[in-house]
């Protein structure tokens, strides 16, 4: 079967061998709930027009598909198209799938949302989402994010939020996942976990690609209007990957069109001072099939199957699983994989400041930095979309050191 | 055994766990499953504290093997954990321990394991270690009977135990499954949440207990926050064994020495055991 023909895990939630559901056996039955209220959810007209209604008056959706004309020019490579999630409100893809999961969670019945995050984006989308809505919320972050990512915990607190620091061990997304999963499997009957990437057991990696495939969606028809034709290439970084999903959804079945995720390559090759999980053949060791929080993907260990640290200038990328879509879409030779390191992602940010005047998340400067390095090698006439999947307030306090 | 069952000619041989649930149903006494993270502090701590609680009464011994995200533990068991990583310990290592072990005890014991490690060892191969070893059973902890189609039948197939868990969030048809799938005994987790001492059983554990029943004649171990005498004694005549495992390995972290901790686990070891109606083996 070719990734194109499986637009859909299996029964097992599978896409090819990656995804399933490894969980410990308190959770089993609560995913199948979450499985058929997300399936009930879907076949409800109501609850369309209601995440179509938040997605437009309160998130800000459509964005915009805006030619980058002076990177473009500077680059002397092909036409530049950002898709503007930054411009979501909260700054970043993440509110999609928040509005989509918290109306999920309304739906059946769970007054209590719990979340955990890395660079506070997802966290600060939920706690929105949490108050819009009315319904209570904890979030989990790890120490260390909390520190980098000082003005998110703020916002959080100030939208109603509380956050919850976790100091075990590397005290980033991975542990901040885990302490979120303790508190699930504890209070699994009240509580609804708003996963924020495309991650974890079935059915979250589908639902969270489901809510964020109109980042897709949208960018086919913008780029169809304003070039009439398809794009070359689209480029997205890829934490857990759901902003990557969701911008590359739309296309998988557009043979022609080149899919390129890009992983943080953070400051060396060596296991630990990396978060490439599927780009091995650069040159990122550490890397192999494995399970961690629910799903069968690559995973950064040790030969022994203990799950690596992981090292990024970039929180939100800073993790040791992918996304088993991504796993897929890698093995199958539809998408490919890269890194870009800690140095070219703040270059980056600081080139596209200063070329088309937006200061990029971290994140998205990732994916931003591989198109840098590539464009100019690429024929005029070609063209690229990229994903600009958040705004970059939150790094100040790291692009400032930069200066 | 003369009688055949059902299920004789896919099962493998009863197990040192088997006969040890079938002695204590004889016996009308409820067992002890004694929990603790190999290599906390140390390899040869573990095999010290292990050897005293065979010697101080429990039936089978549940060898946690350590792991760097351990979504299922509370605190205790987490930084037991992180003290067994510390020091080293790996998958292989806590092979040779059980190996070791078995040179000097019979004890009924079951790896505990999170399925990562496993994974990379290779089913077959961790199988065959673990069986050479002198391992009974295997527990993983975030692999239900959906994921372990393979794994059940490499480890059956090596004459392991493959034991699974029942939660209450878990409805009964459920249950059966999981109980079809397991050997050994069948786990009931006591309490939606991770493990950790609590102060009292759950209410709800009876109607988790009744389902399990109905579900199965496996032995049935309780677990996840028994940590006291009293709670030991609730389960006389519910269940067949109940599982201790932060309340030890808090005790073993607490002690200055390895030989400390070998009797201050053995001393809980006793006062649990007389809870559930015997003394120490003679
Ligand atoms: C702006 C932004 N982009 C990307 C990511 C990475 O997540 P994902 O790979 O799920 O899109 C994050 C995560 O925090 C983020 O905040």
């Amino acid at each position: 079967m070719s990734a194109a023909g499986q637009l859909w895990p299996d029964a097992t939630g599978r896409f090819g061998p990656y995804g399933g559901r490894y969980v410990p056996e308190t959770l089993m039955a609560p995913l199948e709930e979450l499985e058929r209220g997300f399936a009930a959810a879907r076949a409800d007209a109501a609850f369309a027009r209601r995440l179509d209604d938040l997605l437009h008056n309160f998130a800000g959706r459509p964005t915009p598909l805006q030619l980058a004309e002076r990177l473009t020019a500077k680059l002397g490579g092909p036409r530049i198209y950002l898709k503007r999630e930054d411009l979501l409100h909260t700054g970043a893809h993440k509110i999609n799938n928040c509005l989509g999961q918290g109306l999920l969670a309304e739906r059946m019945g769970k007054r209590r949302i719990i979340a955990e995050t890395g660079a506070g984006q997802h966290g600060v989308a939920t706690a929105t989402v949490a108050a819009r809505l009315g319904l209570e919320c904890v979030v989990y972050m790890g120490t260390e994010d909390m520190e980098r990512q000082r003005l998110n915990v703020s916002r959080m607190r100030l939208l109603g939020a509380e956050v919850v620091g976790v100091d075990a061990g590397s005290r980033t997304l991975k542990d901040a996942i885990s302490e979120a999963m303790r508190d699930w499997v504890t209070n699994v009957r009240t509580t609804y976990y708003l996963l924020g990437s495309a991650l974890g057991p079935h059915p979250y990696p589908l639902m969270v690609r489901e809510f964020h495939k109109v980042i897709g969606i949208e960018a086919r028809d913008q780029i169809l209007r304003a070039e009439g034709r398809l794009p070359d290439l689209l480029v997205a970084c890829v934490g857990g990957g759901s902003n990557a999903i969701g911008l590359f959804h739309a296309f998988i079945g557009d043979s022609t069109v080149r899919l390129l995720g890009v992983e943080a390559g953070g400051r060396g090759h060596a296991l630990g001072e990396h978060a490439a999980r599927l780009a091995g053949a650069a040159g990122y060791e550490g890397a192999r099939p494995g399970v961690l929080h629910g799903a069968f993907t690559y995973i950064l260990q040790t030969a022994e199957g203990q799950i690596s640290t992981t090292h990024s200038v970039s929180a939100g990328l800073d993790y040791a699983a992918v996304g088993p879509e991504h796993a897929w879409l890698s093995g199958e030779g539809r998408a490919e994989y890269t890194a870009a390191d800690d140095d070219a992602a703040i270059d980056a940010a600081r080139t596209l400041a200063r070329t088309e005047g937006i200061i990029p998340a971290l994140e998205s400067a990732h994916a931003l930095a591989e198109l840098i390095r590539r464009a100019p090698a690429m024929p005029r006439e070609q063209v690229v979309i990229l994903n600009l999947s958040g705004r970059g307030d939150k790094d100040m306090d790291i692009l400032a050191r930069y200066l | 055994m003369s009688q055949t069952t059902p299920f004789a000619a896919s099962e493998p041989a009863t197990t040192r766990i088997g006969r040890r649930f079938a002695e204590l149903r004889r016996a009308g006494e409820l067992g002890l499953v004694a929990y603790l993270t190999a290599g906390d502090p140390s390899l040869a701590a573990s095999r010290e504290i292990v050897l005293a609680a065979a010697q101080a009464g429990a039936d089978v011994v549940e060898l946690g093997v350590p792991f760097s995200d351990p979504i299922a533990d509370g605190p205790v068991i987490q930084r037991a954990s992180e003290r067994a990583l510390r020091a080293g310990t790996t998958l292989s290592d806590v092979l040779e321990l059980v190996a070791d072990l078995r040179r000097a005890s019979q004890v009924p014991l079951v790896l505990f394991s999170y399925f990562n490690p496993i994974l990379q060892m290779g089913l077959e191969n961790f199988a065959r270690r673990a069986a050479e070893a002198g391992a009974d059973g295997v527990l993983v902890t975030d692999l239900t009977p959906e994921e372990a189609g393979e794994y059940r039948r490499i480890l059956r197939g090596a004459g392991l135990d493959t034991i699974f868990l029942a939660a209450p969030t878990t409805p009964e048809e459920r249950i059966e499954r999981i109980a079809q799938a397991s050997s050994g005994f069948l786990y009931l987790i006591s309490r939606t949440g991770v493990t950790g001492q609590r102060d009292r059983l759950p209410e709800d554990l009876g109607a988790l207990v009744e389902r399990a029943r109905r579900a199965t004649a496996l032995p049935l171990a309780v677990g996840f926050g028994i940590a006291r005498p009293e709670h030991v004694r609730a389960l006389v005549g519910q269940v067949d064994a109940a599982v201790v495992g932060s309340a030890l390995v808090a005790e073993a972290a607490r002690a200055a020495s390895s030989a400390d901790a070998a009797q201050a686990v053995a001393a809980l070891i006793l006062s649990l055991k007389s809870a559930g109606g015997r003394s120490a083996h003679p």
